[in-house]
């Protein structure tokens, strides 16, 4: 065999490369393991791989000599080169690179390759390096024959073939300690533009030996250096450019590549105490913003960034969402690209977040594709370097304070649309009810229902307020919204029917629930259960039950059919009007049909009934919770109440409110004492006693009235059985009551032919101001 | 799905605007930019004191022979347009509901990073984007054009 010659370099890596193969340092390499897997990581095909062998003379000698080694080195270099496998050629071929070596199990050679090819690359700015300074604690024997050849090699003047910058980045393939060697390329070529953040990367490097930090970009000190893994040697960068090695080291240094250290983490700390002094409070997300700003990122990625680290969405940075960012823009600023998603080292120990946690969901993500509104912290599983708990407990309780403020701020957000009714009817609906952008007459009929029944019931406040806004709106938006409402309206009526609710509270509770629900289906919810409660006399609803049972032989009969007409009202305040106004309002009024008795009987045959203003208030106190059988009696004295208020009532049924003033005055024409019931309150006190209480109390007396009379009533029947002269008096006392309502029951219909005219008229009105009609 | 989907800030400027690719997206931003004169109308309509009752979503704001309008606006005026198409019967308007609440808590998002200057467009560009999570629940309620 020919003598072999090689060059200087050659001679180091090759003998290096023995050296490594030579096991069992006999001087001569058996083809054992090594060998086999320095040829594969030659990437050569096997048959290359063979005539190699067959050519230094190995397998005619069994094993590989030096000799053999060193010519099979140079084969391979040969075969790597492109040029035919000759012996002749180990000594012709010129400039022949070093043979490339995947790395695939031994990094050392890798490294050495890279070393070399490094320093060959580097050779200008390595005339200075010197052999990584002392700290290496954990050099293997690989890494100090590296240091040794890198001292060696350093002053060689080699080729900086770009072919052996090949080593450099097919290890990309290899673990994670060539995870970025996508930049060896980069740092051979910027280590310039690295000099900055050399120093800031170079205590990287220092993890293992806890070496102090150098200097960090922009603060003035470096992070604690990431944590190395594996064998590398810890190199203190000497200020300026680092060695592709060292970026390969440093580079490696994140095992999780995100996993913080603890140096690093107690960097981070001190930074964010310069912020904020309290460790468990927040920093804003301006001071953040000014302090990432700082590293010079584009703000970008330091967006992305924050998007990332700022777990519970929170516009603050609590301290562990500061280290996952300051690490990550140390990353970024070291080339790493930044993760979609959070690392799992990364996430905030959040402990105590075990319900909203989606954990099992994201194991180590944070879940930005999913529901950003609920940022379940989930709990990073494994948290290693952050041994603190001190801060983690805080944080994890203010974290979770964050995150609950943040949830319920985004449930409040979010859930304003579903306040499906709660299945316990009992439970007082207090989260907001979606307010129907175009409130119905329906709609706000049942408002004033709730509001009124919620008087006793339901502090529903957001019910409360809404009918006087409804009140005006429907102005305004009545036509229209009476159509765009209509389906809901539906709805309403459906579920809002008269004929189910036995009781008041059950009516608005059920209207409660139509009205919560009311926007996917309009499926009648079933029937509230009845509430325990005492009924109101005027209270909205009508205790339609009672009125029908009563209502035998008597005049209510009427009523009876009239209930399914009449949508879901506000029940009158008044018992005794529903069972006066039942047969008014069977004459057609559909929707609005005031069942409020109050209302109807407020009829301008005041001169009659002023006499019963006495009686009526003398019974106002006692009277006031019976319904139905008081109509009679009462019914002047509601006729007597202020016309207004009856034509508000009315008008509170019908859909043009508007009307009751138009009508107010007529009424008051006929001799009654006007009110002047604002449009505005008369529709939205529906009959409710309890709104019209503050207005007139005329009006509520005539009504206790009434219902004191009614209530009388039933009494009478009970004692036909007893006295035949209770019995005469009784029928008298019918009589009278009968012509009183029918001629209430006159005067109502002519009021109802009144204010439907003005109805329509109203809605042409409409109509022409708002042409554009929603559909 | 929506057809489109459009942030308008308060003052009337698109902050974010997506269309399916498939089509004419000039179409989209036209409708859109027309729509937002109902939005206003119905604003408006709610009544000056109002403001806190006024319900966020607007519903359909106006339809089209083949497409659907539905408007959203926030407290701050900034609204959301959707675009869907007429032909998607399915789509009720609890879902169109959920759809904007959603649009809105991502929005929300954005806005809570301190890196967004509220009045600039959102958007994405290269590899970090400022609205990644807010682009990806965007298309996710895209019509999903093969």
């Amino acid at each position: 065999m020919e003598g072999l010659t090689l060059s200087d370099a050659e001679q180091k890596y090759y003998s290096d490369l023995f050296s490594y193969c030579d096991i069992e340092s006999t001087k001569k390499v058996v083809v054992n393991g090594r060998v086999l897997e320095l040829f594969r990581a030659a990437q050569l095909p096997n048959d290359v791989v063979l005539q190699i062998m067959e050519l230094c003379g190995a397998t005619r000698l069994g094993y590989f000599g030096r000799s053999q080694f060193y010519i099979a080195l140079k084969l391979v270099a040969v075969a790597q080169s492109g040029f035919p496998l000759r012996v002749e050629s180990i000594n012709t071929v010129k400039d022949l690179p070093l043979p490339r070596f995947v790395a695939s199990k031994n990094e050392q050679e890798s490294r050495h390759a890279a070393s070399y090819s490094s320093d060959s690359e580097n050779q200008g700015s390595y005339s200075g390096v010197i052999p990584p300074p002392p700290g290496r604690g954990q050099v293997k024997k690989g890494s100090v024959s590296h240091d040794t050849v890198q001292a060696r090699t350093s002053a060689d003047a080699q080729e900086p073939a770009s072919p052996v910058v090949s080593p450099q980045q097919s290890p990309p393939t290899s673990p994670h300690t060539w995870r970025k060697h996508s930049r060896h390329p980069s740092g051979g070529n910027s280590e310039r533009p690295l000099a900055g953040p050399g120093p800031f990367w170079s205590p990287f490097g220092e993890a293992q030996s806890g070496s102090s930090a150098g200097d960090a970009v922009w603060s003035g000190h470096s992070p604690p250096p990431p944590q190395e893994n594996w064998d590398q040697t810890t190199v203190r960068t000497v200020a300026s450019a680092t060695t592709a090695i060292e970026i390969r080291r440093q580079s490696s240094s994140y095992d999780d590549p995100w996993k913080i250290t603890d140096e690093q983490r107690q960097y981070y700390v001190n930074q964010f105490k310069t912020i904020q002094p309290d460790l468990n409070g927040f920093i804003p997300g301006s001071a953040a913003k000014e302090f990432f700003t700082k590293s010079k990122l584009p703000i970008l990625e330091l967006s992305h960034i924050w998007e990332l680290s700022d777990f519970d969405k929170d516009g603050a940075l609590t301290l562990d969402e500061f280290c996952a960012a300051f690490h990550l823009v140390v990353a970024r600023k070291n080339g790493y690209d930044l993760p979609e998603k959070l690392p799992e080292s990364l996430m905030p120990k959040l402990i105590d977040l075990e319900d909203s946690a989606d954990v099992g969901d994201q194991p180590g993500e944070v879940g930005y594709s999913g529901s950003p509104a609920e940022a379940p912290p989930s709990k990073s599983p494994s948290m290693p370097s952050l041994n603190q708990t001190w801060p983690e407990l805080n944080q994890s309780s203010e974290q979770w304070e964050t995150f609950s403020e943040r949830s319920s701020s985004s449930q409040t957000l979010t859930q304003f649309d579903s306040n499906i009714a709660p299945a316990d009817p009992d439970t007082a609906i207090v989260h907001p009810v979606p307010i129907r952008m175009t409130p119905s007459k329906i709609h706000m009929q049942e408002m004033e229902l709730k509001r009124t029944g919620s008087d006793h019931t339901n502090p529903t406040s957001p019910l409360l307020v809404k009918p006087s806004d409804l009140s005006e709106e429907n102005k305004i938006n009545s036509s229209v919204k009476f159509a765009s409402g209509n389906t809901v309206a539906d709805g309403y009526s459906s579920s809002d029917s008269f004929t189910s609710d036995p009781e008041q509270i059950g009516s608005n509770v059920t209207r409660q629930r139509s009205h919560s629900g009311t926007s996917p289906d309009n499926t009648a919810p079933p029937p509230p259960p009845p509430r325990p409660q005492p009924s109101h006399s005027r209270s909205s609803s009508l205790d339609m039950n009672r009125t029908f049972t009563v209502t035998t032989g008597q005049q209510q009969a009427g009523v009876v059919a009239h209930p399914p007409a009449v949508p879901p009202r506000p029940q009158p305040s008044q018992a005794p009007g529903p069972a006066v106004h039942r047969p008014v309002d069977a004459d057609g009024l559909i929707t609005h049909t005031s069942t409020s008795p109050q209302q109807i009987p407020e009829q301008p045959n005041f001169a009659d009934f002023s006499q019963f203003e006495v009686f009526a208030a003398s019974n106002v106190n006692e009277e006031q919770d019976d319904e139905a059988e008081k109509h009679p009696e009462v019914l002047p004295a509601e006729k007597a109440s202020d016309p207004a208020n009856s034509l508000r009532v009315a008008k509170a049924d019908s859909k043009t409110e508007e009307k009751t003033a138009a009508s107010a005055p007529t009424n008051v024409s006929k001799g009654t004492a006007p009110l002047a019931p604002p449009p505005k309150p008369v529709r939205r006190r529906l009959k409710s006693e309890d709104e019209l209480r503050p207005e007139v109390d005329e009006h509520t007396q005539k009504t206790g009235v009434l219902a004191a009379v009614l209530a009388s009533q039933p009494s009478i029947p009970r004692s036909v059985g007893k006295d035949k002269k209770a019995i005469q008096a009784s029928i008298r006392r019918n009589k009278e009551t009968n012509t009183v309502l029918a001629r209430l029951n006159s005067e109502l219909q002519q009021q109802l032919k009144d204010v439907l005219e003005e109805r329509i008229s109203l809605e042409v009105q409409l109509e022409q101001l708002r042409p554009f009609s929603h559909l | 799905m929506a057809v489109c989907i459009a942030v308008i800030a308060k003052e009337n400027y698109p902050l974010y605007i997506r269309s399916t690719p498939t089509e004419n997206e000039l179409k989209f931003h036209y409708m859109v930019h027309t729509s937002l004169d109902v939005v206003d109308e119905k604003i408006s309509a709610m009544g000056k004191a109002l403001v806190d009752q006024r319900e966020l979503y607007l519903g359909l704001l106006y339809p089209t022979e083949d497409y659907k309008v539905y408007g959203y606006v926030t407290n701050s005026k900034v609204k959301f347009v959707m675009v869907v198409d007429s032909s998607n019967t399915a789509l009720r308007d609890n879902e169109i509901r959920s759809m904007f609440r959603k649009l809105h808590n991502s929005y929300t998002d954005v806005m809570c990073n301190p890196f967004y200057n509220p009045g600039d467009r959102i958007q994405s560009s290269g590899s970090v984007s400022l609205s990644r999570a807010f682009d990806n629940m965007v298309t996710s309620m895209m019509i999903q054009v093969c």
